[in-house]
């Protein structure tokens, strides 16, 4: 169990840490790197996979089916749109 | 069992921040996003074998029935959709953390009310993520063309927003869940999300969506906590905190706060402009455009997201490689906020093999436009209005731009004489030495291939 002071320290900790990593980003990545985000939020796949897991009742069976579909979909879509997004960057890299 | 789970998780958030960081440099983006990919896996993988987990089958299929159709749509959809696409997906995340909430209060069973106001804190951020996503994706896809607004409008979505928030305070104040309550917090907090997005006018939507990406990562992260788990903690605090600043650095590109993104009535003053402007548009064919460019010095290409709308970006490579082979210097002006993204001509460039080093941005090429012969707009309106430097009325005031009106020649391929996407009418179409070639983009820069090779 992550105690509440702990639990803080991590949120904090890594509240600056994604301040730094996206600190002096070129133009030209923030919309990959906001694809690439979003497809790291897609983590809320385990978590939904975690609630359905221990569903009991039907509704809430029917409601952890809906997140973790929608999960899973966050998860391979931001997956599939980020990597498509940046191999666009390596066959610009070669030419000229 | 449990201690490689939590190692699992915490290789996960380690490769996600490593990720992350590999994609914040054109260099290394490529492979960050394979490593936040594996990151995933391992995560997902192992959390099928987490202590006291039931309906395996139900659950297999769920991951496969989203994953497949996220999948099919991401793969199938056309580069210039990719916008709506990520508010599709970012929708969808802020979605599972709600039904995570739901699944939580239903059950009721938290340790500590700290824990169940972050559940409700969470359900609240991520069902208004989910709603307005929604929205931001059927706006950008086209369903939704115009914004919505009426008197009170403000009010009305504060009034609705406390609401939200008093009926979540219930849950956590009441000393046993009730159904009722948890269904009309969750209709509130979704409505939330729909009145939140509805006013807000295309062009500002990816300011809007990446605040929606920055949401759900929140909301992750407090069913994270809920849940007790690291990854969703660590990743979703990351993604908040990293989507905030990034909303404000794409905000700051419009010369906007968020603010007042969020809450102004972004061209509500148009129609009152819209006669101000003096002398008229005057129009020329392709041949003679062809020529201009071809016996020019320097050009400069300024894309919009007409050209992205118009998949003109392969012919525009073609006309920048015959102007090349003509010995004419051709360079890329690229806004900040051209096309729906920061970044977006970029990648459409990029796709169509334009090189980098011919990609400048703003402050690189403003200097370079009074020595410059052509500059050809196509499919960009507000990014070149020479309003926004002179006129503190207009809406736009201030935004910063790429000055095209001071090319001694300007090209405009435009489909019509409609305005931007702020409504504002744009001066430089009416300048004395801007000339406009209407058509379809992809359409207009064929004819101009034809033009010139026949020279």
């Amino acid at each position: 169990m992550i105690e509440g002071m702990t639990a803080l320290y991590i949120f904090m900790l890594s509240a600056f840490t994604g301040y730094e990593i996206i600190g002096r980003v070129p133009v030209i990545l923030h919309t990959p790197l906001m694809s690439g985000s979003n497809f790291v939020h897609g983590i809320v796949l385990v978590g939904a996979m975690v609630a359905m897991g221990h569903a009991t009742s039907p509704l809430e069976l029917t409601i952890g089916f809906i997140g973790v579909a929608l999960a899973a979909g966050n998860a391979v879509g931001g997956y599939v749109v980020t990597e498509r997004m940046l191999q666009m960057f390596k066959r610009g890299k070669g030419s000229n | 069992m449990d201690t490689v789970i939590q190692i699992s998780y915490f290789i996960a958030a380690m490769l996600f921040i490593f990720g992350l960081k590999r994609m914040s440099s054109p260099v290394t983006a490529r492979d960050g996003i394979v490593w936040a990919g594996i990151g995933m896996l391992v995560a997902t993988l192992i959390t099928f074998f987490a202590p006291g987990m039931e309906n395996y089958l139900l659950m297999t299929t769920a991951i496969f029935v989203g994953g497949i159709a996220a999948y099919w749509s991401g793969k199938k959809v056309a580069m210039t959709d990719m916008p709506q696409m990520i508010a599709l997906y970012n929708g969808m995340g802020g979605g599972a953390a709600g039904a995570i909430a739901a699944v939580e209060l239903l059950k009721d069973d938290f340790h500590s009310q700290t824990f169940l106001t972050l559940a409700v804190l969470g359900a609240l951020i991520g069902s208004m993520s989910f709603s307005g996503s929604l929205i931001a994706f059927a706006k950008l896809q086209g369903w939704l063309r115009r914004p919505l607004r009426f008197p009170g409008q403000q009010i009305f979505n504060i009034a609705l927003f406390l609401f939200a928030a008093g009926c979540g305070a219930l849950l956590v104040t009441q000393g046993e869940i009730n159904g009722t309550t948890i269904l009309i917090f969750f209709t509130a907090a979704l409505a939330y999300g729909v009145m939140m997005a509805l006013p807000i006018g295309g062009a500002d939507m990816p300011v809007v969506i990446s605040l929606f990406n920055a949401l759900t990562g929140l909301a992750v992260a407090f069913e994270g906590f809920v849940l007790n788990n690291a990854a969703m903690i660590i990743a979703g605090t990351v993604v908040g905190s990293a989507g905030t600043l990034l909303t404000q650095l794409m905000a700051k590109a419009m010369n906007r706060s968020i603010g007042n993104v969020l809450f102004s009535s972004f061209g509500a003053s148009s129609d009152a402009e819209a006669d101000s402007v003096e002398g008229s548009m005057k129009p020329i064919d392709a041949t003679d455009a062809g020529v201009m460019m071809a016996y020019a010095e320097r050009v400069v290409i300024i894309p919009g997201y007409g050209m992205a709308v118009a998949q003109a970006q392969h012919k525009i490579q073609e006309l920048m490689t015959l102007l090349l082979a003509r010995g004419v210097d051709v360079k890329f002006a690229i806004h900040p906020v051209a096309g729906r993204m920061p970044g977006h001509m970029n990648v459409l460039l990029a796709e169509a093999n334009v090189p980098y080093e011919r990609l400048y941005d703003l402050d690189e090429i403003n200097p370079a436009f009074p020595q410059t012969d052509v500059a050809l707009v196509i499919g960009a309106n507000d990014v070149v209005n020479p309003t926004a430097r002179s006129n503190p009325d207009s809406p736009i005031y201030g935004m910063p731009i790429l000055d095209a009106d001071k090319a001694k020649n300007v090209i405009v391929i435009k489909r019509g004489q409609g305005k931007g996407f702020s409504g504002v009418e744009n001066v430089l179409f009416f300048g004395d030495h801007t000339r406009m070639l209407y058509g379809d983009g992809q359409a207009m820069v064929g004819e101009l291939i034809e033009a010139i090779k026949t020279l």
